[in-house]
């Protein structure tokens, strides 16, 4: 049975705490999904605006449990893609924060959970839905694409226990949240958790914040996950130092980890008596594929791992054949009970039924060592990972040339940086290009570079030859 | 260029604002000044006055003011 239909397992064990102290038990967790029920109707469409809070954790398992589709996204998303999403899906409910109700103002409140409210949209209620469609993530959302990766509820119960099992979790741990709920990677600690009892430590304190270290150390906190730039972050802030006693486990997802910062932190857990464990996920798979046994971590360090328990990761050939030989690089392929039903980029998407029969393309390429490690060695695609969220390329350069058409631009980068060559050396389009990429993306100016170039290379055919742009990023990356 | 003006020109620089802003700004109003932005910030005044700040002052290092008395403590006369 899924999770979410079993609260009552674990009725007296506190299933969150947040900021504020306000805690909520299993019980009253499930007592709370009795209210939704009825007022939504199964598998009619909601937005759900999310934070760390008790609220929208409510509302979340509230949806889960009443077979209501939520969409999660940030509470804070860029206007522009919140009016492009609800038109494109025309959601009947919205689930908000009231702190943004007045947003809403002309619409009606159907029912109030912990500072949230459900608010009837004026788009009719259709539940035509796929049945087994349970859930709705964004994924390149940054660029504005109205994309979305549909999950269904096996998909969410299947990746929740896998998780529990290799992270060996009870209802002893208390995780605290380093990542938005909204995220596949924060969500999929927030649903393995759950799933054994445990206690969720929920707050959108950032690491760099003394709110966060108080309210970590106040509840004992045993672990969190960090993508690649938690872990820079955490270095710089002379973690290796910290006394954190509660803490017993680290993971890491969310784009690749420098090898040696996967070092260091694996020394440090080896040293501390505590886990690091890297992992490997993409919404598209729910969340999680592989992850590195923390036995290992030190040995194989730099290595993504094997594949989750009841999964199975292969790397194809060019041929379609499987590469079963250690260092030859392949498209990595995963099978397994947590492969997503497809995407969606339209209202009608939402009818459609599985389409990837199990098999995933990740799109990345990898290979094998000799005792069966997968290591990622590069992509398929032109897109990067910036602070953990995927940025597509060619997307950028489409919002870019919409907006100065009067130039011309190719993107290109390295994770964690974004490099926009322009033919355009004025410095006020440069700061502009920069400033509106990190009003657009909502991530951060520092991300983004611009680069003036004489111009664009180019092939016959007139397409940017991006293999000659990637030539000048090394002598370029960095350069303020 | 004296060390207040350097300490000026790191904030505009990494946080993209103008020299006006600078008295009252505060860690999170801003949306340059978040996670990223405050590591940015750290690791350019580290860089800019040659010093290696504490676990605590980098949290503590919570606004523009704040940040004065900070690096103040490490030896750096504004």
């Amino acid at each position: 049975m899924a999770y979410y239909n079993n609260l009552l397992n674990y009725r007296d064990n506190i299933a969150a705490i947040d900021e504020n102290g306000e805690q909520i038990t299993y019980q009253e967790l499930h007592e709370n999904t009795l209210l939704i029920r009825g007022v939504a109707p199964e598998h009619s469409l909601v937005f759900a605006f999310c934070n760390n809070s008790i609220g929208a954790l409510c509302g979340y398992v509230s949806f889960l449990t009443n077979n209501v589709v939520p969409l999660l996204l940030k509470d804070d998303i860029e206007k522009e893609l919140r009016e492009n999403l609800i038109e494109t899906y025309q959601p009947a409910f919205l689930y908000v924060p009231e702190s943004i109700q007045e947003q809403f103002s002309e619409l009606q409140c159907c029912i109030k959970l912990y500072g949230y409210c459900l608010l009837r949209t004026e788009y009719p209620i259709s539940t035509e839905l796929y049945l087994e469609l349970a859930l709705l993530l964004t994924t390149s959302g940054s660029t504005g694409s109205p994309k979305l990766v549909r999950q269904s509820y096996r998909n969410i119960q299947s990746n929740a226990e896998a998780i529990a099992s290799y992270l060996e979790l009870s209802e002893t741990e208390r995780p605290i949240t380093t990542l938005p709920m909204n995220y596949t990677y924060g969500l999929s600690i927030i649903n393995s958790h759950l799933l054994v009892g445990a206690t969720i430590l929920l707050t959108n304190a950032s690491l760099m914040t003394k709110e966060f270290w108080t309210f970590f150390k106040e509840y004992g906190a045993t672990s969190f996950g960090g993508v690649p730039y938690t872990y820079e972050i955490l270095k710089k802030l002379r973690f290796f130092n910290m006394e954190l006693p509660s803490l017993r486990t680290m993971t890491q997802a969310g784009g690749k980890l420098s090898p040696e910062l996967h070092k260091e932190f694996a020394e440090f857990a080896q040293k501390s008596n505590k886990r690091f464990i890297v992992m490997y996920g993409q919404t598209e798979a729910t969340a999680r594929m592989a992850y590195l046994p923390p036995e290992v971590s030190l040995e194989k360090y730099g290595s993504m791992g094997k594949a989750i328990p009841g999964g199975r990761l292969w790397l194809k050939d060019i041929e379609g054949h499987e590469i079963t030989q250690p260092d030859v690089v392949g498209e990595l392929i995963y099978e397994g009970s947590n492969v997503t039903l497809g995407y969606a980029v339209c209202l009608e998407d939402l009818i459609k039924a599985d389409e990837r029969n199990g098999v995933l393309e990740t799109g990345d390429m990898a290979k094998l060592d000799q005792d069966g490690y997968f290591y990622i060695v590069g992509r398929m695609k032109r897109f990067l990972k910036i602070y953990g969220n995927r940025v597509n390329l060619d997307e950028t350069e489409r919002m870019i040339k919409n907006k100065y058409s009067d130039m011309e631009c190719a993107c290109a980068g390295i994770d964690d940086r974004l490099i926009v060559f322009v033919t355009d050396n004025r410095k006020e389009t440069k700061d502009g290009i920069k400033k509106y990429l990190a009003m657009k993306t909502g991530i951060n100016i520092n991300a983004f570079q611009v680069e003036f170039i004489e111009e664009i290379p180019k092939g016959e055919s007139g397409k940017t030859l991006y293999s000659k742009l990637n030539l000048l990023l090394e002598k370029n990356i960095g350069k303020q | 260029m004296n060390n207040l003006e350097k300490y000026n020109q790191v904030f505009m620089e990494t946080l993209d604002v103008e020299v006006d802003q600078l008295q009252d700004l505060k860690y999170q109003d801003i949306d340059n000044w978040d996670s990223v932005g405050h590591m940015s910030l750290v690791a350019a005044i580290e860089d800019t006055f040659g010093i290696m700040m504490d676990t605590d002052d980098i949290i503590d290092f919570s606004s523009y003011q704040i940040g004065k008395e900070i690096i103040k403590k490490y030896q750096v006369e504004l």
